[in-house]
Parts: structure tokens; C-alpha cells; sequence
């Protein structure tokens, strides 16, 4: 086994890292950066539950080496809020009671970020399930996110409106 | 995951070079390589990473054809407007294939290299016997459940089905795979299992997909991917069907029609039986309907995957008949 150097920009701090060839994204993020929001779920890209953003795209990180991802800028969930104030996807996914357990809910967000920047499902329930349909949530909450997607994104766009205006 | 040796390939040729020593295996978007390594299938000795590699990720379309890289991800090239308007088919194959997350790593060049979703061959901490895995080992299918395995073009080694839709999409197109200096139809890209079932690709040691290319068509232009689960999103085929029909300039006599299935064999699946059949007719319900029993000529069910020999022909039918619609 040798450990490989690798930068990473991570949440906008640059990471210089010596990681073995094995060592996915998702547990260099949880074991060695303590960024353990990333959940580890199926850890076999079935369950989303480790959606990350790479280079502005969602991702399973559990299927991604780090050490392929050299210089690849990383956004998880600890690097959504502004301080204490919560993104607008975060705060719809409370006012809907978007989860129920939690554990899925980094994921969803992740993805959720993701699908907006997509600019795929507008709003369309059928079509936002279709979207997220790469994260599971066991406990079932689909109505409550499918419901926090649709708020989220018509808050997006109204503070884009104004950010225009 | 067991310990292997990591090289970035500077160029092509470091690539292919690496590629030809016995235990390389090439990285691209992972989906199915780590995911492989993770079960204990895939043991590589050293993975040579192609990502960083400049210029494959291209995705040119004229009036000749589609000429897609290697390293092109599928999402990208599900979302090309160019894909999206004259083949339709290889658009909507990739929109209901995997998720979003991992349409976004894939390649085009990895999704034709991925391997079965056999719970036996994916399962050797518990089923030793697998002729894919192991050759000579025995197949663990065959006997045991069966719902989710092949009914055209399987053998007595082996039964599994191979689960892409985008291959399916290509078959039907006469889409060719070039390998450097060779290149091949995807048809013939794809090999049955017969007595070797641990070969599936024709591709040789030191061989690297470059890219795809599928030459236009009329047929290509007027064609769709209807896909059939049992999950309505990011989900294998039960059964699927890639279809591509040009009619006469009667708008109902059907001059060329393709048709490929999914989810049923081992290998996407070009029902040739089902277009020569239908060449020159006049396209009508019950015209159709019957043509489409030939796509399963020859099926062999093994028990619980019998579901599958009468599925297939009805989407079959089901997609030739919503392109006539839109005639």
C-alpha cells in the first residue's frame, strides 16, 4: 500500500492529503476529515444516502476514489448554510417535514441542490421524484420532500428575481 | 476491497500500454468497477485512472452521425440537444438508466463495459459456483431464483442477463465501438455466453474504448426507449425495447423499422425477425402485435424469469405502435 498526495477544496478550504488508493471520497470525508454529515448508507451507490456535490455535480461519494478526484472541489452538507443561516433547501425540508429519521435527509438535500442546478424538473412533482428517485428514505417522508423541493425552488427563484432586480 | 496499485494515465498510449498487463484494469467513472471491488468480484492489481485524460469526453453530431468519447458522461450526453432530437432513443435509454448521481459519473465507454447484476456472479462470499466469475465453477442460477435472468441467448453455463438500456439503444442503430485501431459493431461488441461465459466484450488486452459512433438514420430520428420495471425509477428492465420505424411517404407503410430489447438476454438484443417482418406493411394494431411474438423465438424460461417471454413482444408492440402514433 502507498499513500498518494491529493489536493481537495472541500466546503472552500483546500486540503493537501496523503490517502491510500482504496479510500472512497465519502470515508476520507467522515474517517479522516470528521465530515461525517455524508452518511454511509448501502456504501454501494444504491441509496444516495452519500450524495455529495463534485465540481458543482451530485454524486455517489461511496463510488468514488478520492485519489481520482485530485483537485476536485467538494461540496457536502456542512457547506450549505451561511453560518447560522440556513439554505433555503434546508429550511423547506423543516417547514415540510422532509424526513423523519434524518439519516437520508444530507443526502436528499445534496441531491436536491443538485436537481435545482439541473434546472430538470420544474415543478413537477412527478418529475422532482423522478429526479431524486437516487435517494431512498426508508421511513417514506417523499410527500414532505417532494413538497420541500417545490417551496425550495420557487424561494430560489424569487431571491433570484431580486438578486436581478 | 483488496489492496491494488494506482497509475494516471498521462496519454492514450500510457493507457493502453498499462491495460495490456494481465491484472490492469482502466478507471473511468467507477459505478461499476468500485462497486465490483467492493463485492469481491472485480481484484484488480492496478487500476489505471483514464478521468483525467483530455479530449474523450467530446460529443460531435452532423448530418452523417454521432460520434460520442469514451469519457463523455452519460447525463451529459442524455441532456445534448442534438442526442435529444435525432436520436431520441439513446436520450431516453440514458434518462431512465441508474440515477441522476450516477448518470452523472458514468461513462459512455464504462456503461458498455458493465457487468451483469447477477445476484450469483455479484455474491461470491455465498454462491462459489459461477462460470462468469469462475470458470468451470457452475452456474448458481440456474435452479435457484430466476425471476430477474435472461430468456434469449443463454446456455447451459450460463443465464445471466445483461442489464444496460444505452447498449440496447445502439444495437438497434447499428451503433460501432472504436477501440483504437480496430473498430466493431456493438452488436458483435457484446458476445453470448455459451461455453465461456467470463468473456463478454470482444475487446483485447491493450484495447481501450474511444469512442462511440452511430451513424444517422431515418429510423433513428422516429424512435423512443420504452422500459418496463418493477419500480417506476432507477430500476433494471423487466423488459424493454429500443425502437426506430421510417414509413414510405404514405405515412403508414413501414419502410424501416429496428428493434432491440432489453432486460431479457444476455446480450442487448437486436430482434431482426420482428423488422423483416414488419418491412412493407402497412402498420395496423394486430399486424404489429403478431410480428412482435418474434421477438421471443427461441426464449427458454427458467421458471420464474417466464414472465419475461410474454412481456417482451407486448412492449415491443407497445413502442411501435407510439411511434405510429406520432405519424
Amino acid at each position: 500500500m502507498t499513500s498518494l498526495p491529493i489536493t481537495l477544496t472541500i466546503n472552500g478550504h483546500r486540503h493537501e492529503l496523503e490517502v491510500d488508493p482504496r479510500v472512497t471520497l465519502l470515508d476520507l470525508l467522515r474517517e479522516r476529515l470528521d465530515l461525517t454529515g455524508t452518511k454511509k448508507g448501502c456504501d454501494r451507490g444504491q441509496c444516495g444516502a452519500c450524495t455529495v456535490l463534485v465540481d458543482g455535480k451530485r454524486i455517489n461519494s461511496c463510488l468514488a476514489l478520492a485519489v481520482s478526484h485530485d483537485g476536485a472541489n467538494v461540496l457536502t452538507i456542512e457547506g450549505v448554510a451561511r453560518g447560522e443561516e440556513l439554505h433555503p433547501v434546508q429550511a423547506a425540508f423543516i417547514a415540510h417535514d422532509g424526513f423523519q429519521c434524518g439519516f437520508c435527509t444530507p443526502g436528499q438535500i445534496m441531491s436536491t441542490l443538485g436537481l435545482i442546478s439541473e434546472g430538470q424538473a420544474g415543478d413537477d412533482p412527478e418529475r422532482i421524484r423522478e429526479g431524486l428517485s437516487g435517494n431512498i428514505c426508508r421511513c417514506a417522508a417523499y410527500g414532505g420532500i417532494v413538497e420541500a423541493v417545490l417551496e425550495a425552488q420557487e424561494q430560489l427563484a424569487k431571491s433570484d428575481r431580486r438578486t436581478a432586480a | 476491497m483488496r489492496d491494488f496499485s494506482y497509475f494516471r494515465a498521462s496519454s492514450l498510449d500510457a493507457a493502453r500500454q498499462a491495460a495490456a498487463l494481465p491484472g490492469t484494469m482502466l478507471l473511468a467513472g467507477g459505478t461499476t468497477l468500485i462497486d465490483l471491488a467492493k463485492c469481491g468480484v472485480a481484484e484488480p492489481d492496478t487500476l489505471v485512472d483514464i478521468t483525467h485524460l483530455k479530449g474523450l469526453d467530446r460529443i460531435d453530431v452532423n448530418e452523417r452521425g454521432a460520434t460520442i468519447g469514451a469519457l463523455a458522461k452519460m447525463g451529459h450526453i442524455a441532456d445534448h440537444a442534438d442526442i435529444k432530437s435525432r436520436f431520441p432513443a439513446i436520450s431516453e435509454a440514458l434518462w431512465q438508466a441508474a440515477s441522476a448521481q450516477i448518470r452523472n459519473m458514468a461513462t459512455i465507454g464504462g456503461n458498455l463495459m458493465q457487468r451483469t447484476r447477477c445476484p450469483y456472479f455479484r455474491g461470491p462470499a455465498n454462491f462459489s459456483a459461477c462460470n462468469k466469475r469462475e470458470p468451470g465453477s457452475g452456474c448458481s442460477a440456474i435452479g435457484g431464483v430466476t425471476r430477474g435472468h435472461a430468456v434469449l441467448g443463454t446456455s447451459e453455463a450460463c443465464i445471466a442477463m445483461y442489464p444496460g438500456d444505452l447498449a440496447t439503444a445502439l444495437v438497434a442503430f447499428d451503433a460501432t465501438v472504436h477501440l483504437g485501431e480496430r473498430k466493431l459493431l456493438v452488436d458483435d461488441f457484446f458476445l453470448l455466453p455459451g461455453s465461456t461465459p467470463d468473456r463478454e466484450h470482444a475487446i483485447e488486452p491493450g484495447e481501450m474504448i474511444t469512442s462511440i459512433e452511430i451513424p444517422s438514420s431515418a429510423a433513428a430520428h422516429r424512435s423512443t426507449y420504452l422500459k418496463i420495471r418493477d419500480r417506476q425509477s432507477y430500476e433494471f428492465a423487466a423488459a424493454s425495447a429500443a425502437v426506430g420505424i421510417e414509413f414510405e411517404a404514405d405515412g403508414r407503410t413501414i419502410r424501416d423499422l429496428r428493434v432491440a430489447l432489453g432486460g431479457v438476454a444476455t446480450k442487448p438484443w437486436r430482434a431482426r425477425a420482428v423488422e423483416e417482418a414488419l418491412k412493407g406493411k402497412v402498420l395496423e394494431p394486430e399486424t404489429v402485435r403478431a410480428a412482435s411474438r418474434l421477438a421471443v423465438e427461441g426464449a427458454v424460461d427458467h421458471g420464474a424469469n417466464h414472465y419475461k417471454i410474454e412481456l417482451a413482444p407486448r412492449v415491443v408492440a407497445r413502442a411501435i405502435l407510439k411511434l405510429g402514433e406520432t405519424a
